[in-house]
C-alpha cells in the first residue's frame, strides 16, 4: 500500500507541476518583457513615450513617442471592427435564430475554416487583392494603406465574434423565447428585443474578443500597411502598429543587447498589457452570461 | 393599423432571413473568389521542381524544399513538447484540482493566455529561448515557441474531451478497488483520446500557420540547405544535431516572397500559399473526420 500512495503522490506532484506550467508561461512573459525593455524606459521618459507624436527609433535623430504606432493600431483595428461587429452579429443572429438544422451544421464548420487560413494568405489577399481592387475605386489610396488590412482582418475575426456571440444566444433558455413567440412576435422582434438584450454580456465578450484580435494580429498588417510610422487617422496612408513595429525590426538583424533592440521589448509591454486587459475583462463577461441562467 | 403593423414586422422578418442568409454567402463567395485568385496565380509555379528546390534570388528557380521541411521539423518538435504538459495539465484541472484560489488562477491564467497575442510568444521566446538559454535561432527555439502557443488549446480540448466521460465510469473504476491515477490511466485517457488528438491536431493546424513568432525569433533567413540528417552512420545512429539548426518554415518563406516588390516572387508566394492551405485544410478535415468517428464509434 505504501509503494501505490508513493506512486500517486508523485503522478499528482506531476500533473499539479504541468498545470502550473501555464502560470510560469505568463510569469515569463511579463518578466521577459519588463526585463528586456527596462533599458528602453531608463533612457526614455514616459511622458515622452505616451504623448510623443513621431516614431523614428532607428533614426541619427531618434524620437520615442509611441503616438503613431497607437493611432495605426487603432486605424486598423476599427476599420476591422466595423466589418467584424455587424458582419458576426448578424450571422450569429442568423444561425442561432433563423437557419434550419441542416444548413447550421454546414455553415458553422465553414465559418469556422474562416479562422483556419493561415493569417499570411490573408496578408497576400490584402496586399495583392483588396488593394488592387480598391484602387480602382478610389484612386489616392496607396499601395500600403490602413483600409485594406483592415477590411481583411475584419473578415478574419468574423468567426471569431459570431461563435462567442451565438454561445451567448442559445444559452438564452427556450421558455424565454418561447413567452415572446406566444405575444405575437416575430422571430426578428424575438431576436432584437429579447435574445440580444438577454445575451448581452456575452455579445458584448465576442466585440471585446474581437478587438483584442485585430489589435494582436500581425501578418496582415505587417504585408499591406506599409510599416511606416504615421501620425495619422486617414485609412488611406501607410501606417504601422505595435505587431508590424516588431516584426520589421526583428526582420533586420539587430543584436542583442541593443537600445534598438530593447525597443521592441517596450512597445511589447505596451501590446501585452491592452491585451490583456481586454481579455480579462471578455473573461468575465462570458463568465456572467454562463452563470445567469 | 394593427393590421398594417403586424404585416410589416412579418416582412421585416422575412427580410432579415434574406439578408442574414445572404451575408453568410457573400462572406463564403469573398473567400472562395480570393481562393479562386489565388489558385490562378500560383498554379502555374506549382510544378515538382518548386517543392524540391531552395530560396533563389531568381524567382523561377526557387522553390519550397528548405521551407517544407523546416515546417516538419518544428512541428515535431511541438508535438513532443506541447503533447505532454498540454494533457497532463488538462488532467490536473478535470480530475485532481481542489476547488481553490490556485485553481482559479491557473483556469484564469489559461484563457488569458489563449488570447495573448502570438508575436508576444514570439518576443518571450526571443528573450528565454534565444538568448537566456542560448538556443539560438535553432529548430528547437522554433518548436518550443510554437508548444507554447498551442498550449491553451491542448489544455482546453483535453478538458473538454474529459468532462464528457460520464462520472459513472469512473466510480466503476473505484469500486473495484482502482486509485486515482489507474482511474485516469486505464478508463478516463483512453475514452477521451479521440477528443484530445482533435483538440491537438487543431492546434497544430494553427501552429503551421503561424508566421510572426518565428519572424521574430530570426527565423527570416536565406535557408538554402537541409538540416543535418536525424540518422548518423556511426553509434547511436541516431542525431540530435539537426535540432539546433537553422531553419525556414512555410509560412515565413512565404512572408518573405510576398514582401518583395517583384511580381514574379508574388507567383511564388501564391504557389506556396497553396501548398500551406492544403496542409491546414488537410489537418482540419483529418479532425472533423475524427471528432465524427468517435462520436460515432462511443455511445454512453
Amino acid at each position: 500500500m505504501g509503494m501505490r500512495s508513493k506512486k500517486e503522490g508523485t503522478v499528482e506532484a506531476l500533473l499539479f507541476f504541468s498545470g502550473a506550467f501555464s502560470i510560469v508561461v505568463t510569469g515569463a512573459i511579463v518578466f521577459v518583457l519588463f526585463y528586456e525593455s527596462l533599458r528602453f524606459f531608463k533612457e526614455v521618459s514616459l511622458i515622452e513615450f505616451f504623448t510623443g507624436t513621431v516614431w523614428s527609433p532607428l533614426f541619427s535623430n531618434p524620437r520615442f513617442g509611441v503616438l503613431p504606432l497607437v493611432a495605426g493600431t487603432l486605424l486598423t483595428t476599427i476599420i476591422a471592427l466595423l466589418v467584424a461587429l455587424p458582419a458576426g452579429l448578424v450571422t450569429a443572429i442568423y444561425i442561432s435564430e433563423y437557419a434550419p438544422r441542416g444548413l447550421k451544421e454546414v455553415l458553422k464548420p465553414l465559418l469556422e475554416l474562416l479562422a483556419a487560413i493561415p493569417t499570411v494568405v490573408y496578408g497576400y489577399f490584402a496586399l495583392l487583392f483588396v488593394t488592387p481592387l480598391l484602387q480602382k475605386f478610389i484612386p489616392n489610396l496607396s499601395g500600403f494603406n490602413a483600409l485594406s488590412p483592415g477590411i481583411i482582418m475584419g473578415v478574419m475575426i468574423i468567426p471569431y465574434v459570431s461563435s462567442v456571440s451565438e454561445d451567448a444566444m442559445s444559452s438564452v433558455p427556450m421558455y424565454i423565447k418561447e413567452g415572446a413567440y406566444a405575444m405575437g412576435a416575430t422571430r426578428l422582434q424575438t431576436a432584437f428585443r429579447v435574445v440580444v438584450p438577454a445575451s448581452f454580456s456575452g455579445i458584448g465578450a465576442a466585440f471585446i474578443i474581437g478587438s483584442s484580435r485585430a489589435i494582436g494580429e500581425t501578418m496582415v498588417v505587417a504585408i499591406a500597411a506599409g510599416m511606416m510610422p504615421n501620425w495619422t487617422f486617414n485609412p488611406l496612408e501607410p501606417v504601422q502598429t505595435f505587431t508590424s513595429y516588431i516584426v520589421q525590426i526583428s526582420l533586420g538583424d539587430v543584436p542583442h543587447g541593443t537600445f534598438e533592440y530593447s525597443t521592441i521589448f517596450a512597445v511589447g509591454v505596451v501590446l501585452f498589457f491592452i491585451t490583456l486587459g481586454l481579455n480579462v475583462i471578455s473573461f468575465f463577461l462570458r463568465r456572467r452570461f454562463r452563470e445567469s441562467y | 393599423m394593427w393590421e398594417y403593423k403586424g404585416r410589416l414586422s412579418k416582412y421585416l422578418d422575412k427580410l432579415f432571413m434574406i439578408f442574414g442568409l445572404l451575408l453568410c454567402l457573400t462572406g463564403l463567395a469573398v473567400i472562395t473568389i480570393l481562393l479562386i485568385d489565388l489558385f490562378i496565380d500560383g498554379s502555374p509555379r506549382l510544378t515538382l521542381k518548386f517543392l524540391i528546390s531552395y530560396p533563389s534570388r531568381s524567382p523561377e528557380k526557387a522553390g519550397i524544399l528548405s521551407a517544407w521541411v523546416g515546417s516538419f521539423l518544428v512541428m515535431f518538435v511541438t508535438v513532443f513538447a506541447a503533447i505532454p504538459v498540454g494533457v497532463a495539465a488538462g488532467i490536473y484541472l478535470e480530475e485532481y484540482a481542489p476547488k481553490n484560489w490556485v485553481t482559479d488562477i491557473m483556469e484564469i491564467n489559461i484563457a488569458n493566455l489563449s488570447g495573448v497575442p502570438s508575436v508576444i510568444f514570439g518576443l518571450l521566446a526571443l528573450g528565454v529561448f534565444v538568448y537566456m538559454l542560448g538556443l539560438g535561432e535553432s529548430i528547437l527555439t522554433g518548436g518550443l515557441t510554437l508548444a507554447l502557443l498551442v498550449l491553451p488549446i491542448v489544455i482546453m480540448s483535453t478538458r473538454e474531451a474529459i468532462r464528457a466521460i460520464p462520472q459513472a465510469i469512473r466510480e466503476a473504476s473505484y469500486a473495484c478497488g482502482a486509485t486515482r491515477w489507474q482511474t485516469v490511466r486505464w478508463h478516463v485517457l483512453p475514452y477521451s483520446m479521440g477528443g484530445i488528438l482533435t483538440g491537438v491536431i487543431i492546434g497544430l493546424s494553427r501552429a503551421i500557420g503561424e508566421t510572426a513568432p518565428l519572424v521574430t525569433i530570426g527565423a527570416l533567413t536565406f535557408i538554402a540547405f537541409l538540416p543535418s540528417p536525424p540518422i548518423s552512420t556511426e553509434f547511436p545512429f541516431i542525431s540530435f544535431r539537426w535540432l539546433l539548426d537553422q531553419f525556414t518554415v512555410m509560412p515565413v518563406q512565404i512572408f518573405n516572397w510576398v514582401s518583395r516588390p517583384q511580381k514574379e516572387f508574388h507567383l511564388n508566394a501564391a504557389a506556396a500559399s497553396i501548398i500551406l492551405l492544403l496542409m491546414t485544410l488537410i489537418m482540419n478535415g483529418f479532425a472533423i473526420y475524427l471528432r465524427y468517428r468517435f462520436r460515432r464509434k462511443i455511445r454512453w
